[in-house]
């Protein structure tokens, strides 16, 4: 295929990503506007509009915002630090690997959202209970992606540093790390992206406060329309955090 | 042939993997003894499987032999030896993370190389290799035979007496491996270096060494050692002389059962991994 082809196909795809985008919200707006959907299961798009800018000229969403911020910021140092350093030490034995990769992958396929009950016994409705989840539910990439990462360092390049004289010091610092970065880079980011998630989801579940505790407030007085602002601002945020740690993920691994 | 004392000396060397009995027992090398003379080429070549990159490991200290010892000038081969041996392995030995200068310096960090000396032996041994205008690039922008140019010159620039190549050329194409054969022995003529040389081409081997010793097939154990009594550095021409014809077909003749019998082996035994 030609490159000129080849953009083409690239701005065709764009025009139809933003076409479906425009009637989905058209479709919003006509069925909500003049349709008749009860406005109170689905508020009208421009009524939301208005709420999203009070929300954000008050700044009424600060504190929640806070909340999860912070939640997110305490679950993901948690999951990093743990993640890495036991990924670390489990790449250190091909007996360890042996045992603990299939066993980290396996407790990584269960819905872990479940443990959300427990962790509010033991840490309350507050903070600690999405802190904990969070961590739980993000470690998991984290430390498999660092066992991959560590403990899959092609040969040669071991070989070759050892051959020249390589202390243990400089053989982690000139060859296993910048070898296992890449993966490790790709577990961290898959590792916030779930942390998030958990963490809004969980507040959604059980909590005092914090976006997603917000928006099952809003939603029980049904005050849809404040509610859909809400969710926007969160999917915003959402966004936003997720590009910003793809491009760091991006802009370390370029080379 | 350059004259002098044995630089290397290999004494009754057996390597075995795994132990009699095992589903992956394999006796590599069979009580081997070599002597190498300072400043010689000396090439290995043999069947798949016959040890000779095992042999090459052990001299290098990268593999402890199962029975017998190996000396480098005098001293036994316990472990890798940086000061003394340098290797150039089959491919992809370059970090894809350092650009080819900083390859190059990276082995010299390794070594223990003063900082203020890393950058020109690096630049230096880049030049001599023909590099000069690649050395800020990554090992995946280069050719496979420029990346295997960078890795001798990683070799080159730790200027130890003696180098380790595994079948350098190996996983390059016929075109490529002839003009870096003979770029080599230019490069070589002009050291003092001994070189061990591992390959499977009997025309490289006729080509760069001053002498050929051929394997058995599995166990392997040393056939022959050929001479190539013929000065370096060598013309292209070289190959082109009836005394090249003849030395590579003695060759063939050795090789050519051991080779049979070695694919049979092949057959029946999984190789090693």
């Amino acid at each position: 295929m030609s490159a000129k082809q080849d953009r083409r196909d690239k701005i065709a795809s764009r025009l139809v990503q933003i076409g479906f985008l425009v009637a989905v919200m058209g479709l919003w707006y006509f069925g909500t506007a003049y349709w008749g959907i009860n406005r109170i299961l689905l508020p009208n798009p421009v009524n939301v509009w208005h709420e999203l800018k009070d929300v954000l000229s008050t700044g009424e969403f600060l504190p929640d915002l806070k909340v999860t911020l912070m939640e997110i910021a305490f679950a993901f140092a948690i999951s990093c630090s743990t993640g890495v350093t036991l990924g670390y030490l489990i790449s250190r034995s091909h007996f360890l690997i042996k045992v603990f990769e299939p066993l980290l992958a396996g407790f990584y396929s269960v819905p872990l959202i479940l443990f959300l009950p427990l962790y509010v016994l033991f840490f309350g409705l507050g903070p600690g209970s999405k802190i904990a989840l969070g961590a739980t539910i993000s470690f998991f990439p984290i430390v498999l992606n660092t066992i991959a990462g560590f403990g899959y360092v092609e040969k040669i390049f071991i070989t070759a540093a050892r051959s020249m004289g390589a202390s243990d010091v400089q053989m982690f610092r000139h060859v296993l790390l910048p070898a296992a970065f890449p993966v490790i880079l790709t577990g961290l980011r898959m590792g916030f992206t779930v942390a998030l998630l958990s963490i809004l989801g969980s507040e959604t579940l059980a909590s005092l406060a914090g976006l997603g505790h917000k928006i099952v407030h809003l939603a029980e007085a049904m005050e849809t329309p404040r509610m859909f602002a809400y969710i926007a601002f969160a999917v915003a945020i959402a966004i936003f955090l997720n590009t910003t740690v793809s491009a760091l993920e991006r802009r370390a691994k370029r080379r | 042939m350059t004259t002098g004392d044995a630089a290397i000396r290999v004494r009754d060397v057996s390597h075995q993997f795994g132990e009699p009995g095992d589903a992956h027992f394999v006796q590599a090398l069979q009580h081997t003894s070599l002597d190498i003379k300072r400043g010689e080429l000396l090439c290995l070549i043999g069947p798949s499987g016959c040890g000779k990159s095992t042999l090459l490991n052990m001299i290098g200290g990268l593999l402890v032999p199962t029975t017998g010892t190996v000396e480098v000038h005098g001293k036994p081969v316990r472990g890798p030896l940086p000061r003394d041996i340098a290797f150039v392995f089959q491919e992809n030995s370059l970090f894809p993370w350092c650009t080819i200068i900083d390859n190059v310096k990276l082995g010299m960090v390794f070594q223990g190389v003063a900082k203020s000396e890393q950058e020109p032996r690096a630049r230096s041994a880049l030049e001599a290799v023909g590099l000069k205008d690649f050395m800020s690039h990554y090992p995946a922008q280069l050719s496979g035979g420029m990346r295997q140019r960078a890795a001798l010159a990683r070799a080159l620039s730790l200027e130890t007496g003696t180098l380790l190549m595994d079948e350098p050329f190996g996983a390059l194409d016929e075109q490529t491996r002839m003009i870096l054969g003979e770029d080599l022995s230019v490069l070589l003529s002009r050291s003092e270096k001994t070189i061990v040389f591992v390959t499977h081409s009997l025309g490289e081997a006729v080509f760069l060494a001053d002498r050929v010793a051929v394997f058995s097939a599995r166990p392997g154990r040393i056939k022959e050692i050929i001479d190539v009594d013929e000065p370096h550095p060598r013309s292209p021409s070289f190959v082109t002389t009836e005394k090249f014809s003849r030395l590579r077909n003695t060759l063939y003749s050795l090789l050519h059962d051991e080779i049979r019998k070695a694919v049979e082996q092949s057959a029946t035994v999984a190789p090693p991994s």
